[in-house]
């Protein structure tokens, strides 16, 4: 079953991936602006865009250890989620900028008085090094350098899930969900001493 | 006794029900951002419009059914309400039982048109209908030593679905000042648009105090007890720090977690144009008076 995915995909391209990811919030400003988002559009803009990007997120974050763990490989993936993922943060940061908050002198208040909107923005911001180098002249470019910046995604996943479990109100389990599973993949990083075994790069 | 209070927003001069006809189907009918930019004009120029009967059964927070806007009408509809009565007891003349029935029978209801203002930073216009909190609690004779009132909500899990997952303290409850419960603007709301009030927005009755944010207006009341000293209210208990006793509107005091100082009202659309929040929630001359010499900012 892993080997039939692994030699499927291996035959996929990913640009569909793009073109989808873009056409997804495309249909959801559309549905916002017919009412198919329920009478509070803004919010509902916000909260799937926030929502999926956590996902996909997560998403990538899984990548290394199903690979590990099951042998599944979907690495040739990982940029495109990456990519997408900051897109849809990037998409989420404006619905809160231009929709929700409106004023500028509030919306600067907000970053810097407000802690889960600081985390947020944090996440952001992080993001932005790694967006601007997921392509391939520069993984050629900075080498080993690239590794080191990319797991930069590490505190993003962790200030993403944060974010979440800091903006609700009374005890809420889905932001724990999120938070929960951020830190479950990041663990499985961890390396264990595997004194029987020869080094491996991971 | 009732029609202590005039409505300041009435529907005649607000937009009668056909230009928000109109509005709709403008909405409806629009493909590009140009005009939906146009539209969200105009929208804010009525922000007095009352929300459709639609907007208001379909947007609740009542984590009783669920803590996702949708989840209150999803779920309420388990809720059974025949043989509803509240318990009114502690610093009364006449404790007892009261059944909803025999309440309505006493009870002079009349249309009010409030402003709605949520802790979250969003706002609506809701055609209450209900009568005087203070009819019902001359009606129980409050003794003189009462100086707090504090209600309940129903705890019945298997019909209110939200209440299996503990979101907050179960049962939910509240308390009023009893000047604050006494005052003309305070009611306990038995309808919306003239009809009976759904179970998403606390049936048979719930109290509405338009001054303070919504969570104060606690629905579906199974119980009143007068007391002499300061009732536990729910989000206080779930976050003090967040939650004041008074919960007072106030676009000067913000949540540690957002801005109170404007507001979006709920059914412009997509670019409905945030407005400044009032202080008192526009109710400033008829309750001030209630907080003179009061540090509302230590007091929220």
């Amino acid at each position: 079953m892993i080997d039939w995915i692994n030699k499927t995909t291996r035959k996929l391209p990913t640009w569909p991936l793009y073109i989808g990811a873009a056409l997804y919030p495309a249909w959801l400003f559309w549905l916002a602006l017919n009412g198919g988002l329920g009478i509070d559009p803004v919010k509902g803009l916000e909260h799937a865009m926030g929502e999926k990007a956590l996902q996909l997120l997560i998403l990538g974050l899984a990548i290394t250890p199903l690979r590990k763990h099951l042998g599944l490989n979907l690495l040739k993936f990982r940029r495109a989620i990456g990519v997408v993922a900051f897109f849809y943060v990037f998409a989420h940061l404006l619905v809160w900028l231009v929709l929700d908050v409106q004023l500028l002198g509030q919306i600067w208040a907000d970053i810097v008085k407000r802690p889960y909107i600081t985390v947020g923005m944090g996440a952001f911001v992080l993001m932005l090094p790694l967006a601007v180098t997921s392509n391939n002249w520069s993984v050629r470019r900075l080498g080993p350098r690239w590794r080191k910046l990319h797991k930069l995604t590490y505190a993003v996943c962790l200030l993403g899930g944060l974010h979440f479990v800091m903006l609700v109100k009374g005890f809420q389990l889905e932001p724990l969900l999120y938070l929960g599973s951020i830190i479950l993949l990041l663990a499985l990083r961890i390396k264990r001493p595997k004194p029987s075994r020869v080094r491996q790069s991971a | 006794m009732a029609h202590r209070w005039k409505n300041d927003l009435t529907h005649d001069d607000v937009t009668p029900y056909n230009t928000y006809l109109n509005r709709r189907q403008i909405m409806a009918g629009m493909a590009g951002v140009g005009l939906a930019a146009m539209a969200g004009t105009r929208a804010s120029a009525m922000t007095l419009e009352p929300n459709s009967y639609e907007d208001i059964t379909s947007y609740n927070n009542f984590y009783e059914f669920g803590t996702g806007k949708g989840d209150p009408a999803k779920h309420a509809h388990r809720l059974t309400t025949d043989g509803w009565s509240v318990e009114i007891d502690g610093l009364v003349d006449n404790p007892g039982s009261y059944a909803f029935e025999d309440i309505m029978k006493n009870m002079s209801v009349e249309e009010r048109i409030y402003r709605f203002r949520c802790v979250e930073a969003w706002s609506m216009v809701i055609p209450w209908n209900g009568f005087e909190l203070k009819d019902l609690l001359d009606m129980a004779g409050v003794q003189s030593s009462a100086k707090y009132v504090a209600f309940e909500t129903l705890y019945r899990p298997d019909e209110m679905v939200g209440q299996k997952f503990r979101s907050l303290d179960w049962p939910y409850v509240e308390g009023l000042r009893l000047d604050e419960a006494m005052n003309p603007l305070t009611i306990m709301a038995t309808g919306i648009y003239g009809k009976p009030i759904p179970n998403q927005n606390g049936a048979p009755l719930r109290l509405v105090v338009p001054w303070k944010y919504g969570f104060k207006s606690i629905k579906s009341i199974v119980k009143i007890t007068l007391t002499d000293k300061q009732p536990p209210t729910s989000w206080n208990k779930a976050n003090a720090r967040e939650y004041g006793f008074y919960s007072n509107v106030n676009p000067t005091v913000d949540h540690p977690r957002w801005s109170q100082a404007t507001e979006r009202p709920i059914g412009g659309g997509l670019f409905a144009k945030r407005k400044e929040t009032l202080m008192f929630n526009g109710y400033e001359n008829e309750v001030a008076g209630l907080y003179e010499g009061m540090d509302l900012a230590r007091n929220f």
